[in-house]
C-alpha cells in the first residue's frame, strides 16, 4: 500500500479523508449522549470528590502525649497542639506501654513524647529531642503533621514560657521521628496538578481505545476497509474530535483547581496548553493502538485498564518517584502520566516554561509516535 | 466439470458508452483464486471473468465461498494463491485503485447506524474525495426518494430502506464496478423488485455488476451467473448456457399425491432428479432414452399428467450441488 494519490481526484486528497473522519467521529460522539455529558462531568466530579477527599494537610489527627516529665513546657506544648486544628488530644499518658497500646490499637496515630528532663535541657540551652512515634500505616496524614510540629512547639514555648534563645541561629530543641514510612510530603497543590493527568488518562484512553473495535464489532468496518482511505487518516479522523474533548476537560479541571482549590498558575499558561495538547494527543494514540491490537471492546477495555494502574502507581502521582527502585523508574519513564505531573507541577507550581521541560516534552512526544507507529503498522486493511 | 463461458453479444452492445467509459471491456478478470480459513478451503480454484455493463449473478448455498470471492475483489481479503484484474487493476498490488472505483455493498448493512441518513452520504462523498460532498448528498437523498427524511437515523430505517440507501452510498462515487454482497436478503418483493429495476437501469448505463443471491427468479433477471459450491465454480454462463451445460432432460408430472409418487420414484434407476413445485415434480436426468424407460411403469397412472419440460435454473442449481456433493464424498 505504496500508492498515496491513488484515486484522489477529488478536492483535499489524503486531508479530505482525514476530514471526513473527522466530522464522522464527530458527529457520533455528539450522538453519544450519555458518554458525552460524562466526559464533561466526570472530570469534575471526581476532581471534587479527590480534591476534598485526598487531602494530605490533615486535621484533627488522634494524639496521645507520653509525658515523661511534668513540668510547665509540658503542659504548654499539650496547650499549644490542641489549639490546632492538626491535632486532638485524646489522653496523655505516663508510661511508654500504654503509648505503645495506643497506637497498635489505633487509638492514636501520633504520639508525642517530652521526656524527662525536657524542660532543665531546653533552660540549659541543651537542644533537647522532643520524641514522636506516628502510625506506620497512615505515613502521608502524620508526615505533613509532623512538619506543622515543630513550628506548633516553637511558639508555644516562646509566647508561653518565654525562653529566651541564647543563639537564635540555633534551635532550642530537636524533633526526633520514629517513623517506619516516609514518604515525601504533599499537599492539595500538589494533588489537583496530579489529578488533571490521571483523569485525562483514564477518559481519553478509553475513548479511543473502544473506537476500532467498535467498527469491527457494529460491522462498520468492512464497509469502511472497501473505501479509499488510508490507515493513518482513519487514526488521525478518529483522534481529532478527542483533542477537543480532552482540553476542554483540562480546561475544566485546571479552572476548577485554579478557583476552588486555589492551585496557582505560576508558569507560563500556553506551555501548559502546549504540553496538555501533547499529553492529550499521547493518551489518545495509545488507547487507539489497544484498539488496533484487541480483537473486541472487552479486550480493548482491559488493556486499557492494565495500562492505567502503572500509570497510576508509577508515575509519582501516588508515591514519590525517587523513591522507586530503579527498574519501576525505568518503567515510570515510559508512561506518559509521568512526564506530564512532572511538567504540571514544574508549570503551575514552579513557574516553569516548556522549554525549561525539554527533556519530558520530548519523551511525550517520543511515546505518541511510537504509539501512532504501532497503530498505523498494526491496523489490518484487510480482513484476513 | 462443463463450466460454458458464455457469449453474450445481445447485452453487450446495448451497453451504452457513457460516463465510464475508461473502464476496461473485461472489468472482473481472475484466475485460480483460492482462499484457506484454518486449514479449509473455502474458496477453491475459481476463475471467472465479467464484462463491461453485464450483470453477473453469482449462486451458490450458504457457505460457499461467495462473500470470500468478493472480499478478494475488491482487496479486503488477499488470497492464498491465483491472481487476476479488477477494473485492469493488479488485485494483489493495485488494490487501493481498486477501492477507489468499486463500490461494495456488504451482506449486512455496514453504514453508521448512529448517523443520519445524510451524514452517512456526506461521509461517503467526503472519503471519496468528491466536490461538493453536500451537493452529492443532497442529490442522492432526492434520487433515493429520501427527502424530507434526510435527518433520520439510518439505524431506524426499514431492511428496504436501508438497502437502498446502502445501494445509495455506493453508487454515490460512480463507481465503474459493483459488488453487491445478497443485497436483497430479508428485503419484501416489491423491495426487491425496485432494487433490481434499479440494477439493470445502472448497468444501462455501462457500470458493471457482479451480484450474489440466493433467489432463482433473482439469476434469471442476470445476464450471467456463475454458481459456486464448496468453494468451487461449478458453472458459469447465460442462464440458458448453464441449464444446457447440465445435460438434464426433465418430465413434469402433475397429479393429486406427487409426494406418495416421488418416494415410489426416488429408487428407480434411470432418475437422477426429482424436485416438487407445488402440485407436480420434475423429473430428471442425464440419459433421454433412460429416463423414459424409468418413467414408462408410471405413465399410465390415473390421475397423473406426464409432459416432457424444459430443465429449470433451480433443477439444473440442484443438480449441479447434488453431483459437487458426491464428488466430495
Amino acid at each position: 500500500m505504496t500508492s498515496t494519490t491513488a484515486g484522489g481526484n477529488g478536492n483535499g486528497g489524503s486531508f479530505g479523508r482525514f476530514w471526513a473522519m473527522t466530522i464522522k467521529e464527530f458527529i457520533q460522539m455528539t450522538r453519544d449522549r450519555i458518554t458525552l455529558a460524562t466526559m464533561v462531568g466526570l472530570p469534575i466530579m471526581q476532581l471534587f470528590l479527590f480534591g476534598f477527599a485526598i487531602n494530605t494537610t490533615p486535621h484533627d489527627l488522634p494524639t496521645a502525649i507520653l509525658m515523661r516529665e511534668n513540668t510547665d513546657v509540658g503542659r504548654s506544648i499539650v496547650a499549644a497542639l490542641k489549639n490546632t486544628d492538626f491535632f486532638e488530644i485524646r489522653t496523655v499518658v505516663t508510661r511508654a506501654e500504654d503509648m505503645d497500646e495506643l497506637l497498635k490499637s489505633g487509638r492514636a496515630l501520633f504520639v508525642v513524647e517530652i521526656p524527662e528532663g525536657f524542660e532543665r535541657a531546653l533552660r540549659r540551652g541543651e537542644t533537647p529531642s522532643l520524641l514522636v512515634a506516628a502510625d506506620a500505616t497512615d505515613p502521608v496524614a502524620s508526615s505533613s503533621a509532623l512538619g506543622a510540629l515543630s513550628g506548633i512547639v516553637t511558639s508555644a514555648l516562646a509566647n508561653d514560657r518565654q525562653i529566651e534563645f541564647s543563639e537564635p541561629s540555633k534551635p532550642a530543641f530537636s524533633i526526633v521521628q520514629h517513623r517506619r514510612y516516609n514518604p515525601a510530603g504533599s499537599s492539595t497543590l500538589n494533588i489537583v496538578p496530579g489529578l488533571l493527568g490521571t483523569i485525562l488518562t483514564m477518559t481519553l484512553l478509553i475513548f479511543t481505545a473502544l473506537s476500532v473495535t467498535r467498527e469491527v464489532e457494529r460491522g462498520t468496518m468492512e464497509n469502511l476497509l472497501s473505501m479509499p482511505i488510508k490507515p493513518l487518516e482513519i487514526m488521525l479522523g478518529k483522534i481529532a474530535p478527542y483533542v477537543l474533548i480532552g482540553l476542554v476537560q483540562a480546561l475544566l479541571i485546571i479552572s476548577a483547581g485554579f478557583f476552588v482549590f486555589r492551585v496557582p498558575i505560576l508558569g507560563d499558561p500556553l506551555s501548559l496548553v502546549a504540553a496538555t495538547a501533547l499529553f492529550v494527543v499521547t493518551n489518545l494514540s495509545i488507547g487507539y493502538t489497544f484498539s488496533t491490537i484487541a480483537a473486541n471492546q472487552l479486550q480493548a477495555m482491559q488493556m486499557a485498564m492494565m495500562f492505567f494502574l502503572p500509570n497510576i502507581l508509577l508515575s509519582g502521582f501516588m508515591f514519590p518517584f525517587a523513591g522507586m527502585p530503579g527498574w519501576a523508574q525505568w518503567i515510570g519513564e515510559a508512561l506518559p502520566l509521568t512526564h506530564y505531573i512532572r511538567i504540571v507541577r514544574a508549570v503551575m507550581l514552579k513557574g516553569a516554561d516548556i522549554g525549561t521541560l525539554a527533556y519530558d516534552t520530548a519523551a511525550l512526544a517520543a511515546l505518541m509516535a511510537v504509539a501512532m507507529l504501532i497503530a498505523v503498522r498494526r491496523f489490518r486493511r484487510t480482513l484476513d | 466439470m462443463s463450466a460454458a463461458t458464455g457469449d453474450t453479444t445481445a447485452a453487450a452492445a446495448m451497453a451504452p458508452e457513457h460516463y465510464r467509459v475508461d473502464a476496461p471491456e473485461t472489468v472482473i478478470d481472475v484466475r485460480h483464486l483460492t482462499k484457506s480459513f484454518g486449514g479449509r478451503k473455502v474458496v477453491d480454484d475459481v476463475s471467472m471473468s465479467v464484462r463491461k455493463g453485464r450483470i453477473h449473478g453469482f449462486l451458490g448455498p450458504n457457505g460457499s465461498g461467495k462473500t470470500t470471492t468478493i472480499r478478494m475483489l475488491c482487496g479486503l481479503l488477499t488470497p492464498d494463491s491465483g491472481n487476476g484484474t479488477c477494473l485492469g487493476f493488479d488485485i494483489l498490488t493495485e488494490s487501493d485503485r481498486i477501492r477507489r472505483r468499486v463500490g461494495y455493498m456488504t451482506q449486512k448493512f455496514s453504514l453508521y447506524q448512529d448517523l443520519s441518513i445524510r451524514e452517512n452520504l456526506e461521509f461517503v462523498a467526503r472519503v471519496y474525495g468528491l466536490p461538493d460532498a453536500r451537493g452529492k448528498a443532497g442529490a442522492a437523498i432526492e434520487r433515493l426518494g429520501l427527502k424530507g427524511r434526510e435527518k433520520q437515523l439510518a439505524g431506524e430505517l426499514s431492511g428496504g430502506w436501508k438497502q437502498r440507501l446502502a445501494l445509495g452510498a455506493c453508487i454515490l462515487p460512480e463507481p465503474a464496478l459493483l459488488l453487491l454482497d445478497e443485497p436483497t436478503a430479508g428485503v419484501d418483493p416489491k423491495a426487491r423488485r425496485e432494487f433490481w429495476n434499479e440494477i439493470h437501469a445502472l448497468a444501462a448505463d455501462g457500470l458493471s455488476v457482479l451480484v450474489s443471491t440466493h433467489y432463482m427468479d433473482e439469476a434469471e433477471r442476470c445476464h450471467e451467473i456463475a454458481y459456486i459450491a464448496y468453494g468451487r465454480l461449478l458453472a458459469q454462463g447465460t442462464v440458458d448456457e448453464v441449464i444446457a451445460g447440465t445435460g438434464l432432460v426433465t418430465w413434469t408430472v402433475s397429479g393429486p399425491d406427487v409426494h406418495h409418487l416421488q418416494s415410489e420414484l426416488e429408487k428407480v434407476e434411470g432418475i437422477e432428479m426429482i424436485a416438487p413445485f407445488g402440485t407436480s415434480l420434475h423429473v430428471a436426468g442425464r440419459d433421454p432414452e433412460a429416463l423414459e424407460r424409468a418413467i414408462a411403469p408410471y405413465r399410465d397412472r390415473p390421475g397423473f399428467a406426464w409432459a416432457k419440460g424444459e430443465p429449470t435454473l433451480e433443477d439444473a442449481f440442484i443438480d449441479l450441488m447434488r453431483r459437487s456433493e458426491d464428488n466430495f464424498q
